[in-house]
């Protein structure tokens, strides 16, 4: 039966093993009522509990692959019905799920890479008291992303999506207990409440056009969609998009967030949540089709924000900042990517899956790094690690080297295509590409540098060991994948970019130079950027505190003055406007309503004083009425 | 108008029983507001009442005259004494208004009202009597009889449920609970010892000066000081007990007339010196 | 006889009864000032009586009568009460029921 059409396929009924993907989701959710509502005694199994549910969320999104596969390249888009939600008139929701190329690849990417982060978790949250709770949340943060990449109607997606900010809210706050990480629970909530404000505006905008949210209403109808409606629709995508994935303007809340635990940190760049609003703009594929301007938007979106991620990652001293910086850059390939549109939403995803292999093998390396360091975060504190953790020092440079982009890593491969694709669409954009690239290599060497090289600057009381093997296991997965992840996605069975065009179609721009010579600039570029912090931070000794810097360091720590911004715009008046409201509101409205009421009260106690409780005071009242009675028959009667 | 119905009034017994009766109720009226004591009041209302039955009399409404007679003036006065009997015979008001500005507005509104009502009647146009006798040919008695067993039967049957409800309130609200045993007569006399304070004989008796039996007077105690607890409080109360200085002024010389009458000298040993 | 001057005592007792009800303090002084008033309308029922010839005056205040009984029998047991707990027949010290 054909359901309709996404992409350039139809869309068929579920059967076999693909009426059984919804419990993909059920699976991390039973875990995380288990481990949220459970007894406390469920703690000593922690582990095990915790990591089961996305495991056996693997095993369904690999058996679900595995199904696919067998099928004709048409016919792999399958639409599982669950339940209608409600129905008012003409309008209907359903949940349902939508399992096709791209939903399956998240999905294995979420429950693949998020499965590794649990199990390094045991052994990184092994002294945490409330290591139960964080498990909760963890599976809980998986459950709403694989809600948010297989819902098949953008209100059921909106539900996920609410979902992963809460759980990013819960995790990024989970050491509460601390000052700044509750403030930067809360920052990201914020932050994330005005992309979704945008999300949800664009939800209801679907409404009022195409009169349903799901994908199979929408997708076809938005050729015929007025281009003014469909570029709204798209800014206000690219606005939730914005947020969920830290894109500029809405990028503050991602370096904040590193004051959740480490593989929170992971699972938040690598496996979920900031994958969220790429994911968004390639499945809306469709609607960005009719929408020019909001391409151009999402490309100049992702430019601005790969360089920006960049230029502060290079400032940062503390190595989680450094490394988030570097995800807000790498994300931003990805927009810049998708905002090519056909030509590089392949990419964009490519791109996208290789990030989550080394960034979280990065993610995790650091907290390899901060676990034998006694949770020193300043590379300052750091260097000359190499030799006392050999495994996290080796593993950390398969992902080092993938990021950057050299052959045959990872990120060479994905990165590589969205360079060259920006330059064959507009030489801006491809250029600002090429920048980030040699910067992020510059970056990326600093870290690498002042981690494990160098002489010692570590504080006195720090002893330095390799992690226990269930941390160090996902670690050389990780590196794995990182090593060939990228080749391999290119190439094996038609590679990705085949795999996902039916959704995504294809359009093949050709570059003004040989491909080739491509590459080689920009492994020349990434080399100039290695080279440089080589020389600064290579050859000679680093000061344990940082030097004064130049007024590009100065601002790069403190984010491009993203904060200050904020705060000038939008906090300050807001705070001014919330004060005068109060006040009037106190004055004004409070003023009447307590005014009106003192002036009753004063008003009752004055006639109060009639009520004197003598009973002659009454009999004397009711003499008088009945004379004012028989006065008033006399005068009734006297005509 | 007023005049002419005193004019027409003037010639007949009618007018003459009116013209004593009258003044009579209003005054014996006026005497229930000021009376100090509740008894004087009740007795107002007596005087009134029964000029109220000589006035249905002539009214020629002799059955309510007996029964006006009968149940306000025998019964419902009667109730009344027994009641101020019950919460104490010497309870008097204070003449002091305690409501502020209570005593001017009510005689003013009293005033008011009286003359408002006064007017009203005395202007009223109202016809020279039908009188009764075509209304109770068979007898006044017979023809309210007549009348309430048969228009007003239910009337009657409902207002003989009301006296039944009214005397079983009245049994509801006047009973009390004993909540503790009575105390017998010997736990009495222990509590009495134990307080201490009287004496353990009997109380004195009142002042007996073998001139006349006086229980207004009380008896003077050795050093010639009358005695409080020899005379009962009711009369203190009443104000009608007589000083036994007098008395105690004359005791020579009331030992001297004993000496006279009996004719024998006074036996030192029951002599009572101040 | 014109019923007028038997109208105007009823109105002069009425009138004297309210001011008892209004003056005295003693409940049981009030209370029949009570009566009185309603004796006066007693008085005013006969005389209509017999202005116009009909027994139901009389009736009407016999009726009167009855209810004034039951009145003063449940009324005196309400004043019995009170002096009971109160050591008191001043209608002034009954007076709680106010704020």
């Amino acid at each position: 039966m054909t359901l309709g059409e996404i992409g350039e396929q139809t869309v068929s009924t579920a059967g076999g093993v693909f009426s059984a993907a919804w419990l993909l989701i059920v699976f991390p959710l039973i875990g995380a009522a288990a481990l949220l509502l459970g007894s406390r005694r469920l703690d000593r199994a922690y582990g095990v509990l915790g990591c089961m549910a996305p495991l056996a969320s693997f095993v369904v999104a690999a058996a679900l692959f595995v199904a696919m596969l067998g099928r004709e390249p048409e016919q792999r888009a399958i639409s599982v019905p669950l339940y209608d939600l409600f129905a008012v008139g003409d309008y209907q929701v359903g949940v349902g799920l939508l399992v096709d190329q791209l939903s399956i690849a998240f999905s294995l990417l979420i429950t693949g890479v998020g499965s590794l982060i649990h199990v390094y978790s045991i052994g990184y949250m092994a002294h945490d008291e409330n290591r139960q709770r964080f498990f909760g949340y963890l599976n809980l943060f998986v459950a709403a992303m694989l809600l948010l990449v297989l819902a098949d109607d953008y209100l059921v997606l909106y539900v996920g999506w609410e979902g992963v900010g809460l759980a990013s809210y819960l995790l990024i706050g989970f050491w509460q207990h601390k000052d700044s990480a509750a403030v930067a629970a809360k920052k990201a909530f914020v932050v994330n409440r005005v992309g979704d404000f945008g999300m949800s505006l664009a939800v209801m905008s679907m409404v009022v056009v195409f009169g349903t949210t799901a994908f199979a209403g929408v997708f076809p109808a938005a050729a015929d969609a007025s281009e003014g409606w469909l570029i709204a629709i798209g800014l206000l995508l690219l606005l939730g998009a914005c947020g969920k994935s830290a894109q500029f303007p809405l990028q503050s809340w991602l370096l904040d967030a590193m004051e959740g635990p480490t593989p929170v940190s992971a699972l938040i760049h690598a496996a979920t949540m900031v994958t969220a609003g790429v994911y968004l703009v390639v499945r809306s594929a469709a609607i960005y089709a009719g929408a020019e301007p909001a391409q151009t938007a999402v490309v100049v979106v992702g430019t601005i924000t790969a360089l920006m991620g960049a230029i502060i990652g290079c400032a940062k001293d503390d190595i989680k900042k450094a490394l988030a910086g570097s995800t807000m850059s790498q994300i931003g390939y990805m927009m810049l990517a998708a905002g090519l549109g056909p030509a590089g939403y392949a990419f964009a995803i490519f791109h996208l899956l290789t990030h989550g292999f080394f960034k979280a093998e990065l993610f995790l390396g650091a907290g390899s790094v901060m676990h034998g360091m006694n949770d020193e975060v300043d590379m300052r504190r750091y260097g000359g690690l190499r030799t006392v953790m050999r495994t996290t020092y080796v593993t950390f440079a398969a992902g080092y080297l993938a990021i950057i982009g050299i052959p045959p890593f990872a990120g060479f491969f994905s990165k590589d295509s969205i360079i060259e694709a920006a330059f064959a669409n507009n030489f801006v954009a491809g250029l600002g590409a090429l920048v980030g690239a040699g910067i992020t290599g510059f970056y990326m060497t600093r870290v690498m540098l002042m981690t494990f090289f160098g002489e010692r600057r570590w504080a006195p009381d720090a002893h330095p060991h390799e992690s226990p093997s269930v941390m160090t296991v996902p670690l050389w997965i990780l590196a794995g994948l990182s090593l060939v992840g990228g080749a391999a996605l290119l190439y094996v069975g038609g590679g990705i970019v085949q795999w996902l065009e039916p959704v995504t179609g294809e359009e093949h721009v050709e570059l003004g130079i040989p491909v080739w010579a491509m590459t080689l600039v920009i492994l020349a570029v990434v080399l100039v950027g290695v080279a440089v912090a080589w020389q600064i931070f290579g050859r000679q000794p680093l000061p344990v505190t940082a030097p004064a810097g130049s007024p590009v360091t100065v601002a790069a720590r403190r984010d491009l003055y993203g904060d200050a911004v904020n705060e000038a715009v939008f906090m300050r008046p807001g705070q001014y406007l919330t004060r005068s409201l109060v006040y009037v509101d106190n004055r004004g409205v409070d003023g009447a309503v307590v005014g009106t009421a003192s002036a009753v009260g004063q008003f009752s106690s004055r006639l109060r004083r009639w009520q004197t409780g003598f009973v002659r005071s009454y009999a004397l009242s009711m003499l008088a009425g009945a004379a004012v009675v028989v006065i008033a028959m006399l005068l009734v009667r006297l005509p | 108008m007023f005049a002419q119905a005193v004019e027409a009034a003037g010639h007949t017994g009618e007018a003459v029983v009116f013209w004593s009766t009258a003044p009579i109720a209003v005054l014996s009226a006026l005497g229930l507001v000021v009376a100090r004591k509740a008894v004087h009041g009740a007795m107002f209302v007596a005087v009134t009442m029964i000029c109220l039955a000589i006035l249905y009399f002539s009214l020629e409404a002799p059955f309510l005259g007996v029964v006006q007679i009968v149940v306000y003036t025998g019964a419902i006065m009667m109730l009344f004494l027994f009641v101020i009997m019950l919460i104490g015979v010497d309870v008097s008001d204070s003449r002091v208004e305690t409501i502020r500005g209570q005593r001017v507005a009510a005689v003013l509104a009293g005033i008011g009202f009286g003359l408002l009502l006064v007017a009203v009647a005395a202007n009223a146009l109202v016809s020279e009597a039908a009188g009764m006798a075509a209304a109770q040919p068979e007898g006044n008695v017979a023809a309210i009889a007549d009348r309430i067993f048969s228009r007003h039967v239910w009337v009657f049957e409902v207002t003989s449920a009301l006296l039944i409800t009214a005397a079983l309130g009245a049994m509801v609200l006047t009973y009390r609970e004993r909540l503790f045993r009575r105390p017998s007569q010997r736990e009495l006399a222990v509590a009495r010892f134990r307080r201490g304070g009287t004496a353990a004989s009997p109380l004195p008796s009142p002042g007996v000066y073998a001139r006349h039996n006086a229980v207004d007077t009380p008896a003077l105690l050795p050093d010639g000081t009358p005695s409080e607890l020899s005379i009962s409080p009711v009369l203190v109360a009443r104000g009608t007990v007589r000083p036994a200085e007098q008395e105690a002024a004359q005791i020579e010389q009331l030992e001297q007339q004993v000496v006279e009458l009996t004719g024998e000298p006074l036996d030192e040993s029951t002599r009572e010196r101040p | 006889m014109s019923p007028t001057p038997y109208l105007v005592l009823a109105s002069i007792l009425f009138t004297i009864g309210g001011t008892g009800v209004l003056l005295r303090r003693n409940a049981l002084v009030a209370f029949m000032s009570v009566e009185l008033m309603l004796n006066a309308c007693n008085l005013a029922f006969v005389a209509f009586a017999r202005m116009h010839g009909d027994i139901d005056g009389q009736v009407a205040a016999f009726f009167v009568m009855v209810v004034a009984a039951a009145e003063v029998v449940v009324g005196l047991a309400i004043i019995v009460t009170i002096f009971r707990t109160r050591r008191s027949a001043s209608v002034d010290d009954a007076s709680l029921l106010k704020l």
